[in-house]
C-alpha cells in the first residue's frame, strides 16, 4: 500500500486531500476499475482516482454546488439523494462503491449497504468509529450527547443520523453474510489494530457479497 | 463582433413522414476556428424561435445573439477554444428551408404544401452541415428546450459523431401539457382571418394570431415568481383600473409588446411547423423505450434543468438521467436554483456557465 510507510513502532498514513481515509481507499481500489462514489461532495476523490488510477469515475451528491464543483472538474456526478439514488443501476455495474465517513448520514444504512452490494461487486465503507474512547469518555463523564474532534456538531445541527460503532458494523456484516476482505483501523495518522472498536477513530472496511 | 449568416444548399432531404424535400437551404454562423485534428467542433441548437445567430451582434438587425452571454472569448462557449456552429432549424424563417420558402417545383411559397417535419428530420439535416464542414466527431451538441431534445436525437441517431452531449431545460418527449400550450398558439394562428389557409404571403400576416401564440409562449418561459417580481399588479401608466379593455397593468403591456415584436421577426406558418415538430418530439418512438434508444449511445452526457421551469420540468429531465443509469451510461446531472422558470438557460447563465465550461474542457482533454 503505497500511502503507508512506516514510522516508528505504528505505520503512518499519509494524507491523500487532507484526508486519511482517502489515502486507504485510494490504495484499497484497483487500476482501470469502474468506481462509483457515495456522497461525492466536490468529486475531489473521484477526481483524484481518475487521474492516479485511471479509473471509470461515477459519483452522487445531493447538495447542489457540490454537484456543480465535481461537474466542472470533470466528474461525472449526478445530484440526488443516496438513499433512493442507486435504485436506477444495474447489478454489478461497478467494481468498487464507495461510501465514505456517510452511512451514518442515511436514512436507512442497511438498504443503502444492500445496495451498495448489490450494484458494485465491491463496498468500501468508511465511518467514524462511535465506539472511541473519547466519545464514550464524553458521552459518560460529562452525561451529554458527544462532541469530539469526529462528531464536531451540536445534537441539533448533526447530519449525523445513525451512531455505530466497529463492532456494530462488523455484526451487520455477519447477519448478512458478507465477506470482510480487509480492514483497516486509523487514528489520526496512525493504523492500529489493538483494542480497535475502542481505539480506532475511522474505520475502513473493504466487503463483498 | 458583427456577423453574418452563411449558405448552404443540399440537394435533397428524406423526411419521417415518408416525404422529401428536393433542396434545401441552410442558413449558419460559425465562430473561433475549427483546429487541425477538427477535434474542438461545437453545435449548439436553438429553441423554438431562435436561429443561427447565436453570438456576436448581427449585420442585419443590430441586435447581440440569443445566447450572447455564454458564447464568445473566455465565455462558456469559449471561441478562443474551440469551433462553434449554430444553424437555423428545418421549417424555420431565418434563412433555412421553411414554409416561407420558394418550393423550385412551382416557383410559388410553399405554404401548407410544406411537409410536416420532426426533430429527427432537423438533426438530420445539421448533420449534413456537419459533414460538409468536415466534422466527423463533434466535440459537443448542446441545447436548451426543443435546442436539448435535438441533443438528445443527435446522441441516439449519430452515436460515433458527438463525444459529449449537452440537454439543458429539455424533455424526452412531449407531455400533455406541452403539446396543449401548442395548440392553443397553432389555434390563435389558424383562427386568425389573415392566416387564410397559411396563404398570405404577399399580403397580410396572420399578425394577431402569431402575436397571441407568442403571448401564451412567453407565459410559459416565465415563472410564477419572475412574474410577480417583474410586474406584480403595478398598473401600466395609470393610477386606477380605467373600467375598459385597454392596457391596465404592466404585464398585459410586456405581453402586447413581445407579441407585437414577434411577428415582425417570425412567420407564423414556421410557428405551426415547428410547434408540431415539437409535439412528435418522443426520442424512445421506434426505438422501444427510453432506455434502450438512450443505451444505444455512447457519449458522455451533461443534464440541467432549472427549479423554476414549469414548461420543462425537472421530473422530465430526471427520466433521462435515470434511462442512461439504467444503463451505466456516463451522465452528470444538476438541477439549478433560479425564478426565472424555463427562460433560466437563457438569462440566468452564471452557475449553468461554471458547469458548462468544465465539463467542455474534461471532455475535450480526454478526447484530444
Amino acid at each position: 500500500m503505497s500511502a503507508l510507510t512506516q514510522a516508528g513502532a505504528r505505520p503512518f498514513v499519509r494524507e491523500i486531500l487532507g484526508r486519511s481515509d482517502y489515502a486507504i481507499i485510494g490504495g484499497l481500489v484497483a487500476r482501470h476499475a469502474k468506481v462509483l462514489d457515495l456522497g461525492c461532495g466536490d468529486g475531489e476523490l473521484l477526481q483524484w482516482l481518475a487521474e492516479n488510477k485511471g479509473v471509470e469515475a461515477r459519483g452522487i451528491e445531493i447538495n447542489s454546488s457540490r454537484v456543480q464543483r465535481a461537474i466542472s472538474r470533470g466528474v461525472p456526478a449526478y445530484q440526488g439523494d443516496i438513499d433512493q439514488g442507486l435504485a436506477d443501476y444495474p447489478d454489478q455495474a461497478f467494481d468498487y462503491v464507495i461510501l465514505s465517513l456517510t452511512l451514518q448520514e442515511t436514512r436507512r444504512p442497511l438498504v443503502v449497504l444492500k445496495e451498495m452490494l448489490r450494484v458494485g461487486r465491491r463496498a468500501i465503507v468508511t465511518f467514524p468509529n462511535f465506539g472511541h474512547w473519547r466519545v464514550r469518555l464524553a458521552h459518560l463523564l460529562r452525561g451529554r450527547a458527544p462532541k469530539t474532534r469526529l462528531f464536531p456538531y451540536d445534537w441539533y445541527d448533526s447530519p449525523n443520523i445513525h451512531f455505530f460503532t466497529v463492532k456494530d458494523f462488523e455484526a451487520v456484516v455477519r447477519q448478512e453474510g458478507w465477506t470482510v476482505e480487509r480492514r483497516i483501523f486509523i487514528s489520526g495518522h496512525y493504523l492500529g489494530t489493538v483494542l480497535y472498536n475502542l481505539m480506532a477513530e475511522v474505520a475502513v472496511f473493504l466487503v463483498r457479497r | 463582433m458583427i456577423v453574418t449568416p452563411q449558405h448552404v444548399r443540399f440537394d435533397s432531404l428524406p423526411l419521417d413522414s415518408g416525404a422529401s424535400l428536393a433542396q434545401v437551404d441552410v442558413a449558419y454562423q460559425t465562430y473561433g476556428v475549427l483546429n487541425r485534428s477538427r477535434s474542438n467542433g461545437i453545435l449548439l441548437l436553438h429553441a423554438l424561435t431562435g436561429d443561427a445567430h447565436v453570438a456576436g451582434i448581427s449585420q442585419e438587425t443590430g441586435k447581440p445573439g440569443w445566447w450572447d452571454n455564454s458564447v464568445g472569448p473566455g465565455k462558456a462557449f469559449d471561441t478562443e477554444k474551440y469551433f462553434i456552429v449554430c444553424a437555423n432549424v428545418l421549417g424555420g424563417c431565418r434563412g433555412t428551408t421553411g414554409p416561407a420558402s420558394i418550393n423550385p417545383a412551382t416557383g410559388a411559397h410553399y405554404a401548407m404544401s410544406f411537409p410536416v417535419i420532426t426533430i429527427c428530420d432537423m438533426v438530420r439535416l445539421q448533420k449534413k452541415l456537419v459533414d460538409h464542414l468536415g466534422i466527423e466527431r463533434l466535440l459537443a451538441v448542446a441545447g436548451g428546450s426543443m435546442g436539448g431534445m435535438q441533443a438528445l436525437e443527435w446522441a441516439v441517431a449519430y452515436p460515433e459523431a458527438v463525444a459529449a452531449v449537452i440537454p439543458i431545460a429539455t424533455t424526452s418527449r412531449h407531455s400533455a401539457q406541452q403539446i396543449a400550450f401548442n395548440e392553443v398558439g397553432r389555434q390563435a394562428i389558424m383562427a386568425d382571418p389573415d392566416w387564410n389557409q397559411g396563404d398570405y404571403y404577399g399580403g397580410k400576416p396572420p399578425a394577431r394570431g402569431l402575436s397571441v401564440a407568442r403571448m401564451v409562449g412567453h407565459i410559459t418561459y416565465m415563472s410564477d415568481e419572475s412574474m410577480r417580481e417583474k410586474f406584480g399588479r403595478r398598473l401600466r401608466d395609470k393610477e386606477r383600473y380605467g373600467f375598459d379593455f385597454s392596457v391596465d397593468f404592466e404585464v398585459e403591456s410586456y405581453l402586447r409588446y413581445r407579441g407585437a415584436q414577434f411577428v415582425e421577426r417570425f412567420d407564423a406558418n414556421s410557428y405551426l411547423y415547428i410547434t408540431k415538430a415539437l409535439d412528435y418530439f418522443d426520442l424512445a418512438n421506434g426505438r422501444g423505450s427510453l432506455a434502450e434508444a438512450l443505451g444505444q449511445t455512447a457519449a458522455r452526457f451533461l443534464v440541467i434543468s432549472f427549479t423554476s421551469d414549469w414548461l420543462y420540468p425537472t421530473y422530465q429531465s430526471l427520466e433521462i438521467v435515470k434511462a442512461l443509469r439504467s444503463r451505466n451510461r456516463d451522465v452528470a446531472y444538476c438541477e439549478l436554483t433560479s425564478n426565472y422558470g424555463h427562460d433560466a438557460f437563457l438569462v440566468d447563465i452564471g452557475e449553468q456557465s461554471e458547469i458548462l465550461r468544465g465539463f467542455l474542457a474534461s471532455t475535450f482533454k480526454e478526447a484530444a
